[in-house]
């Protein structure tokens, strides 16, 4: 189906540099190259690996090359009726896909149909040795051996190069509807929470600018019923608004400072800490620009069970991410050192030492 | 004390000093209940039981065993239908059926944290006060545990649209070989770090035993409805699957059933299935009133234009009910009419549903073995169930040959040797057919960061390169299986 596949070079450049010891700096589009610690390391370009491998509409899964772009891979899924459940955040024209899956974001549906690691099914990758391995496949069950495809996801490249990803597609909604209304943030985290106990197609949920919003998908007759028990007003022009949130391009995220992504129980009261907010997926995923001090905050948010990431705009010198327990970096950095034996593949980007 | 393992005494005296001595056995008979799981073919008493009540008391066990490199076998309801719960006769087997207290459920933030030994149905049960439920379904709910379903990665008749047990928990407690605590997950719905609760999902036990579990729940549908379509021809039914999916519908649940199945079904539990159809189709649809009104009228649309028979809507919830019973109780109802039955998992792609039940057909002559055939046809989960009778010489050891000419169909056609089920002991030697050497080498590796002693369930889920070659070369002698080594499908 088109394409290119790089695979052998991208082993050689691999298996090189497992000989040479060199650090490499897996590299798709760079949208995201603000995210995580600064890489360092030889680049190994993953761009030129694309194109759609398998896709049958009617078996929901899709298989591509990681180098390709998430516009080719929606415009075709849309032409077939069917989308992404995870609603991937592009952050950039030329967004690939296998950078989505190392970074492991979702978007504003991901509450309610799933995440980017959820839609995973199968991965073929190259380890640190330079060896291709398939680990899941294209099949909805699997369960030979361990779940290494969706250890992939949100790994930030730490543990291999993934050349190709089966995914979970989805038919996508006959019709979507957005209610807002104007509430208080308190208000809005109740609302949002007590949506989770009732039986309506929501597929979105946020609260910004003292506006609550809630997105309704289904099938038309389902969104008419479901529409009339939600107060509000109808939300023009929706899936710009949406959008806009997803690819951060809403007024709150052009404000300059360090932006934070702050993970709690949905149901979790307005935090009562320095800043301005905004929340995204029913109140679990919450985004905040505040001054006060990175160490502080983690341990705030920590108290009420939830983390931290330092999502731009931060000190680079500072942790990006959420610190692990002792017993538990152990295991990560066994588990790194059981995929990459030399610590080639992008060094320090999640944790330092991995 | 590195001798302890041959001093099997000493180690029991150990055991009873950390435990209520009703709680350690070792007596062949007090252990007789443990000496399988559901794939009753693998018995094997172990050299002691362990009941555990608290998180220390299993801390303190698994240290023990680890300082005396005693292996130690973790346990459900032991309803897993692969012997990922078979004893070692040298080891510890840990039953967590004390653990069985839900320990809350948290309607405002739609989650519920349970103990590993709670059956599976009594989550939802609990929940139901608050009109909300944990969807993943297996057919054994009423008695396998949450935490056999964790490391099995479970699924039910509904995890076509709701998802796998991997879809459905945030958090588990985890004790590792050496005795540490580890909190996976989170309660929030990302956690930091590698996703190292998708890789506990479905370990079989062989990464750490799971103490703690907290598990999404979801708002329990308006309304869910059922149609039964009948089906004149097997292949027929087959492909009306793949057309409602491609016409954009996810039903709630896709199962499949065929005449065999269907007769001894309905002799079983009287759920009212047509007797002469070769096939029938369970379709449910939920969701709220009017949309499942609108999907139940597009899915008998299709079923009809595929050639049903006969398509039916479900009277009330009543008749639901007795619908989804006869499916619910087709194992047992098939172990009504045959001495014994062998039930398969494998997972196809959607489109080679055909194809592949013409071959099982085919082969079902070849061997002189009847098969009846059950299964997850939305997600492409094959359970044909092999009839046998393992009193008659050689027709076990007939029937596990079948068996195995029906997984290496499900990897030539782009599929998997197991869909639910796992692993465990019995299908180890088909894992060479799946993985080549450096991705079972991966798997070894990923097991040893988390238990680099090796001592959790070991033997199970993952074979060593010597047993493959072993196998491989075996196979390659008699021309039926291509080398492991060479390129797979
Ligand atoms: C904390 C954080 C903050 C972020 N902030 C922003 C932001 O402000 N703006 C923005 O636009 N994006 C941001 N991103 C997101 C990320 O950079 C993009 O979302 C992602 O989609 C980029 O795709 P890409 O192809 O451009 O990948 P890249 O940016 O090239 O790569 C993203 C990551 O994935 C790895 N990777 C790429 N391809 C592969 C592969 N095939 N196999 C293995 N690893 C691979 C890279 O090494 C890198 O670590 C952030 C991410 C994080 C984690
Ligand atoms: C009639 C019948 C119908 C079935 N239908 C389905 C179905 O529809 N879908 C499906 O997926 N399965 C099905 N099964 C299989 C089985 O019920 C599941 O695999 C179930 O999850 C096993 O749970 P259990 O508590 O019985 O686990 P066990 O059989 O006791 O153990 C299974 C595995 O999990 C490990 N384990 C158990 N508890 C723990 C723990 N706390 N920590 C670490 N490891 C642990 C064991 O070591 C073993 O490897 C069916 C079985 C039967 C008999």
């Amino acid at each position: 189906m088109g394409g290119m596949d790089i695979s052998t070079a991208l082993q050689q450049q691999v298996l090189d540099a497992f000989h040479n010891g060199t650090p490499l700096n897996i590299c798709g589009s760079g949208s995201k190259a603000f995210l995580g610690n600064a890489s360092r390391g030889q680049a190994i370009d993953v761009t030129g690996h694309r194109g759609i491998v398998e896709y049958d509409p009617s078996e929901l899964v899709l298989t591509v090359r990681s180098g390709t772009t998430l516009h080719e891979i929606e415009a075709a899924l849309a032409e077939a009726g069917q989308m992404l459940a995870f609603e991937p955040p592009h952050f950039g024209e030329a967004a690939t896909l296998g950078g989505t899956i190392a970074c492991g974001l979702s978007g504003p549906r991901r509450p309610y149909c799933g995440s980017a690691r959820d839609s995973v099914l199968g991965c073929k990758l190259i380890n640190g040795r330079g060896e291709i391995l398939r680990f899941g496949g294209q099949v909805m069950k699997n369960v030979a051996g361990y779940d290494v495809s969706r250890l992939m996801v949100g790994a930030h490249g730490t543990l291999g190069v993934m050349l190709e990803l089966s995914l979970k597609v989805l038919p996508r909604p006959a019709a979507s509807i957005t209610v807002t209304r104007v509430c208080s943030a308190a208000g809005a985290v109740s609302s949002m929470s007590a949506l989770l106990g009732k039986p309506l197609p929501v597929d979105g949920a946020c609260f910004h600018g003292e506006q609550l919003y809630i997105r309704l998908s289904g099938s038309a007759q389902a969104v008419r019923e479901a529409r009339s028990k939600i107060a509000g007003g109808v939300l023009p022009d929706a899936d710009n608004f949406w959008h806009a949130l997803r690819e951060h391009q809403l007024p709150f995220f052009k404000r300059n400072g360090a932006l934070y992504r702050v993970m709690v129980k949905p149901a979790t009261p307005p935090l009562n800490i320095e800043g301005t907010w905004l929340l995204d997926w029913g109140g679990a995923q919450r985004w905040l620009y505040s001054t006060e001090d990175p160490a502080s905050l983690r341990h705030r948010i920590a108290s009420v069970g939830g983390h931290v990431t330092a999502f731009r705009g931060g000190k680079q010198a500072d942790e990006i991410f959420h610190p692990l327990p002792a017993p538990l970096l152990a295991i990560h950095q066994r588990i790194k050192a059981s995929f990459d034996p030399k610590n080639i593949f992008n060094r320090g980007r999640l944790y330092a030492g991995l | 004390m590195p001798h302890l393992r041959e001093n099997n005494t000493a180690l029991i005296s150990a055991l009873r000093g950390l435990l209520p001595s009703e709680s350690v056995l070792a007596d062949a008979e007090d252990m007789r209940p443990f000496e399988c799981d559901g794939l009753a073919v693998y018995r094997q008493l172990p050299m002691v039981v362990a009941l555990p009540e608290t998180v220390a008391q299993v801390q303190s066990i698994l240290r023990l065993c680890h300082a005396h490199g005693v292996p130690v076998v973790a346990r459900g309801a032991g309803t897993g239908l692969s012997g990922g719960a078979l004893p070692l006769a040298d080891g510890l087997l840990l039953s967590l059926a004390k653990f069985n207290r839900i320990l809350n459920i948290d309607v405002h933030n739609a989650m519920a944290t349970v103990q590993p030994g709670v059956r599976n149905l009594a989550i939802s049960e609990a929940a139901a006060a608050y009109g909300m439920y944990y969807a993943p379904d297996p057919s054994s709910q009423i008695a396998c545990t949450i935490g056999g379903n964790v490391a099995e990665n479970s699924g039910g008749v509904h995890c076509l649209k709701y998802g796998l047990t991997v879809h459905n928990i945030l958090m588990l407690k985890v004790v590792t070989m050496e005795g540490e605590l580890l909190t996976i997950g989170a309660e929030t719905l990302d956690s930091p770090g590698y996703d190292l609760l998708a890789l506990m999902t479905g370990s079989e036990g062989m990464l750490g035993v799971i103490v703690e579990i907290t598990v999404k729940l979801l708002a329990k549908p308006e309304r869910a409805q059922v149609v039964l379509a009948a089906f004149d021809d097997v292949m027929k039914a087959g492909e009306a699957v793949g057309s409602i999916i491609a016409a954009g519908i996810i039903p709630a649940g896709l199962e499949m059933m065929d005449k065999l199945a269907i007769r001894a079904a309905e002799d079983f539990v009287h759920a009212g299935y047509p007797r002469d159809a070769e096939a029938i189709l369970l379709c449910e649809l939920d969701g709220t009133h009017a949309e499942v009104s609108e999907y139940i009228l597009a899915v008998r649309n299709i079923l009809t234009a595929s050639g049903a028979t006969e398509v039916r809507t479900a009277a009330d919830e009543a008749e639901r009910q007795l619908f989804w019973k006869g499916r619910k109780s087709a194992f047992p109802a098939v172990g009504r009419i045959s001495p014994d039955y062998y039930c398969m998992d494998g997972t196809i792609p959607r489109r080679q549903l055909p194809h592949v039940l013409r071959r099982i057909g085919e082969m079902s002559a070849e061997y002189g073995l009847a098969v009846a055939n059950v299964f997850h046809a939305g997600d492409g989960n094959l359970h044909p169930l092999i009839l046998f009778d393992a009193n008659k010489e050689g027709e076990l050891h007939r029937t596990e040959e079948f068996g195995r000419s029906i997984l290496r169909l499900c990897v030539e056609v782009g599929g998997t040797i197991t869909g639910e089920h796992g692993v465990g002991v019995e299908k180890i030697d088909q894992m060479c057919v799946q993985f080549l050497s450096a991705e079972l080498s991966q798997f070894h590796a990923v097991k040893a960061a988390f238990d680099p002693s090796g001592l959790l369930n070991p033997g199970k889920a993952v074979p060593t390169l010597r047993r493959c070659a072993e196998f491989g070369a075996m196979h390659v002698h008699h021309g039926q299986l291509p080398h492991p080594e060479l390129e797979r499908f």
